[in-house]
């Protein structure tokens, strides 16, 4: 099948099975290994890119869902200079292994951009679908709130 | 690609001792005090550094860049700039200068201290790494220094005892002139001048108060392309007309299988190769999803005669109870002092209980993955893969495809979480049997069921602690009888040499049961300490004696441990705090690897009777830390990954198999269940840095254990304490 969708701000077409799937159409078709498989079953958060600006498990999409719209991943989140956020997550530090931090960010870059300040409270809530093995959640809320004030 | 490493600049050195190398200078080490091995053994080197006499772990190119060779894994421990920030700390090298790349997988020369020299296997493993590159690459960087000393007094004219150095250049005071490293490494490509590499005593390092990158917050050099999604993991790998591997594995370790559709799954949409393995069947197919599909469609009988056959372990409980509880059986000591039958008999008052723990699954975020690409005369092959175990990998696809651990090229990638889990290197074994059928590379990718199903956990156990106590409220008699599966696994962590226990006897009583166990953070200590950390407050509540005072009793004989403990009392208030109504904490201390640690939650149960975490207290003494900020975030991660472990995580097995596949029944602590606060306080020492990353996690256990006995006055004895086991308890 051909679907067409806008990723990162580009028009494009790929051809694939009826049944593909968005998360290994990004990573292995396309290229776009910033987003990450850990779960494949909308546990863990890993695999979140945008779609129409809205946080999206991209292992459980169907490609075929995404025609006509409008994909947002990591590496669109930073094409010419980082945002805000992942400065904040440089200045505090917060990857360790490193490998949940795409989802860690695109989560939390959906909840800036609908809610410039959030309260703690906002923030857990928000984040509490992307897990982190190596415990950085203190962190990730340290460099939520970090990116916000100097929102 | 944002990998660890750049292998193309590995560095090529002739026989002098320093030498001149095309675009840059590079430094060796030298043997030393301790050990390190500089010179090739004659014969021993030769396989593995064909063309080369030496190696090296610093290159300085003419520009000024200082590219340091690192030779541990990075798997969010930060060791790949903490052990650069070790070397450029006695090179006296201008941190901005100094790049990271992965030294070559040879471990003759870049292994681990292990045993006293360098030189063993290059395994990160069991916090190790500082604290075994720790004396080796600080001596290596002074001599780097020292070359360059020689280098510029040869160009000046001048003694080498008027020289010194700022960061990155050589100062001739007397003479008011001065020289970068870079120019000196330019000068160095086109002179003859002969430098030798000098011995530098221990005492000729700089002193502690001399430091100014150890000790101060560098940041991690990894941490920008694991915000940009463009650091490498293995799993991200891609090379032209790579193909994609799946396995189906035997869900009872040691079952072998029988395929019985092979000719119709090898007609399936994109499946090249059908491969049979000794514990599965691996697929090999032109698209990631299409392996799925076909793995899906196996259809398999598995023999039925595997040792794990019928293992269920919730019954086995009742074996490792009965072990655990008769007084001889075929053991092995831990550790054995003084007359502990005489003291137990002797004693005014005796307490016996026993300590369970479940198996635990490490849940790297990263599943199991390697890219695998084998030649067409198959006489050679490269790997891609984030590893623990760099040479036992490149070993294992050596010896899976029959050819030299030479004609195999390595690659690290950066690691999303080891844990232990990937010490082992069966999944890159695999990714090399599949990979040895066809003409292209293959990526193999584990299911995160794959994962669990197939994981190697932290041992089931039950401890039975027994203790007696004289008529003032002494303890006078220690028992710690450790039963389960798991051979040595179990009970490395029962010794305690921090409280005063003369007559003590610890064993370990282990029975085969076939399933797969493995080294999980920090081992043995996070059920062998929850047992020891318990079993005290439990004897403390009933001699009504406080918990803190009971311990520091205990550790009349050890003042730095009682240091640390009283920095946590007093960061806690302990005694004397206003504690919210509703909760409680607890306290619990563990050594590691030479550090130790002091921990205190703060708890609540709520309504549906779940243990809430409010606050977390820690007080560490881990020796000389070299990147105080990223040590607390390593500390932070053990805590965390610790409660998620002690409230939440459980693998059970039914006739042989794994009930878990994921993580809905594996869940993991997320972000609303984490402290509000994790407060640590590093002491400081300026004794050997020791263990960090493990050292944290076994206090937990203990802590929320003794916490919970002080808000309800009742114990929790096993591992996890989820919300099911709570409401039993306290409705009991
Ligand atoms: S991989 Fe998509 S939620 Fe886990
Ligand atoms: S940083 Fe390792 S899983 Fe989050």
């Amino acid at each position: 099948m051909t679907t067409s969708f806008k990723l990162n701000g580009k028009s494009i077409e790929v051809e694939t099975a009826e049944d593909a799937n968005l998360l290994w159409t990004i990573r292995e078709n396309l290229q776009l290994t910033g987003t990450k498989f850990a779960c494949g079953i909308a546990q863990c958060g890993s695999c979140t890119v945008h779609v129409d600006g809205v946080p999206t498990r991209a292992c459980i999409t169907p490609l075929a869902s995404v025609a006509g719209k409008s994909v947002t991943t990591i590496e669109g989140l930073s094409e010419k200079k980082l945002s805000a956020l992942q400065e904040a997550w440089i200045a505090e530090q917060v990857p360790q292994c490193g490998y949940c931090q795409s989802g860690q960010i695109m989560q939390a870059a959906a909840l800036l951009a609908e809610n410039p300040s959030p309260s703690r409270e906002e923030i857990v809530n928000h984040m509490n679908g992307v897990l982190c093995r190596c415990g950085t959640y203190l962190r990730i809320i340290k460099a939520i709130e970090r990116a916000s004030t100097s929102a | 690609m944002n990998m660890p490493s750049e292998q193309n600049n590995k560095p090529k050195l002739s026989r002098r001792q320093f030498l001149t190398a095309a675009g840059g200078v590079t430094f060796a080490v030298a043997a030393g005090a301790m050990g390190f091995k500089y010179f090739a053994e004659p014969g021993k080197n030769k396989k593995t550094l064909p063309d080369q006499e030496i190696t090296a772990w610093v290159k300085l190119n003419p520009n000024g860049e200082i590219i340091f060779y690192n030779p541990a894994a990075e798997m969010g421990q930060g060791s790949m700039t903490a052990l650069a920030v070790i070397f450029a700390e006695e090179m006296d090298a201008d941190w901005d200068m100094v790049r990271i790349e992965s030294a070559p997988v040879e471990p003759d020369t870049y292994g681990l201290q292990w045993s006293g020299a360098l030189g063993g296997p290059m395994l990160t493993v069991g916090s190790r790494t500082i604290r075994g590159y720790f004396q080796a690459l600080r001596h290596a960087g002074a001599q780097a220094r020292n070359a360059l000393l020689q280098l510029a007094a040869a160009h000046w004219g001048v003694d080498i005892g008027q020289l010194s150095t700022e960061p990155g250049t050589v100062v001739d005071a007397k003479g008011k002139q001065r020289i970068s490293y870079g120019d000196l490494a330019a000068l160095m490509t086109d002179t003859e001048t002969s430098i030798e590499l000098r011995e530098i005593p221990e005492s000729a390092w700089k002193k502690p108060e001399e430091f100014r990158l150890i000790g101060t917050d560098v940041p991690r050099r990894d941490i920008p392309a694991k915000v940009d999604g463009t650091a490498q993991f293995a799993m991200d790998v891609h090379l032209p007309g790579m193909l994609y591997g799946s396995v189906l594995r035997t869900p009872v370790h040691g079952a072998k299988p029988t395929l019985k559709n092979e000719t119709d799954i090898r007609k399936m949409d994109g499946v090249l190769e059908v491969v049979m393995l000794d514990h599965g069947v691996g697929i090999v197919a032109d698209n990631y999803e299409k392996a799925l599909k076909a793995k899906r469609a196996l259809q398999v009988d598995w023999s039925q005669d595997a040792q794990a056959q019928g293992y269920d372990s919730e019954a086995a409980f009742a074996k490792y109870q009965q072990l655990a509880r008769q007084t001889t059986a075929d053991s092995r000591k831990v550790s054995e002092s003084g007359n502990y039958s005489g003291a137990m008999r002797g004693a005014q008052k005796t307490y016996d209980l026993e300590y369970r723990n479940d198996f635990l699954y490490h849940a790297q975020m990263e599943p199991l993955n390697a890219v695998v690409s084998v030649t067409s005369d198959k006489k050679s092959a490269e790997v891609w893969v984030g590893t623990q175990g760099m040479d036992g990998s490149r070993k294992a696809v050596a010896d899976a495809l029959g050819i030299e651990f030479e004609q195999v090229k390595f690659h690290p990638c950066y690691l999303g979480g080891g844990f232990g889990r990937r010490s082992m290197s069966g999944y890159v074994e695999e990714a090399a049997l599949l990979a040895a059928k066809v003409d292209q590379p293959v990526k193999l990718i584990w299911t995160r069921e794959d994962d669990v199903r197939y994981g190697a956990f932290r041992p089931i156990s039950v401890q039975r602690m027994q203790a007696g106590v004289d008529e003032t409220g002494e303890l006078v008699a220690w028992g710690h009888y450790i039963a389960g599966t798991g051979g040595g696994l179990l009970g490395s962590a029962g010794k305690c040499d921090y409280y005063s226990l003369p007559n003590h006897r610890i064993e370990v009583r282990n029975i085969d049961e076939g399933v797969r166990t493995k080294h999980w953070r920090s081992v043995s200590h996070g059920a062998n300490k929850f047992a020891i950390e318990t079993f005290l407050d439990e004897i403390a509540h009933d001699l009504g004696r406080d918990p803190l005072n009971f311990r520091l009793r205990l550790m009349r004989e050890h003042p730095r441990e009682m240091k640390v403990l009283k920095e946590v009392a007093q960061m806690t208030d302990w005694g004397n705090a206003a504690i919210p109504e509703g909760r409680a904490r607890g306290l619990s201390v563990t050594d590691h690897g030479g550090s130790f640690a002091a921990g205190v939650a703060e708890i609540s149960v709520d309504e549906q009777y779940k243990i809430r975490v409010h606050r977390f207290w820690t007080a560490v003494d881990a020796g000389i830390v070299v990147q105080p900020a990223n040590t607390k975030a390593q500390i932070e991660g053990g805590i965390v990954m610790g409660i998620s472990s002690v409230l939440q995580e459980s693998i059970t097995f039914k006739d042989g198999a794994v009930q878990q596949s994921n993580f809905h029944d594996y869940p993991l602590l997320r972000m609303a269940d984490v402290p509000e606060d994790i407060e640590i306080s590093l002491i400081a020492s300026e004794g050997a840095p020791s263990s960090i990353g493990e050292l944290s996690l076994p206090l937990v256990g203990g802590a929320i254990a003794n916490a919970f006995l002080s808000l309800t006055g009742t114990p929790l004895r096993h591992i996890p304490f989820r919300p099911e086991k709570v409401k039993a308890i306290l409705n009991a």
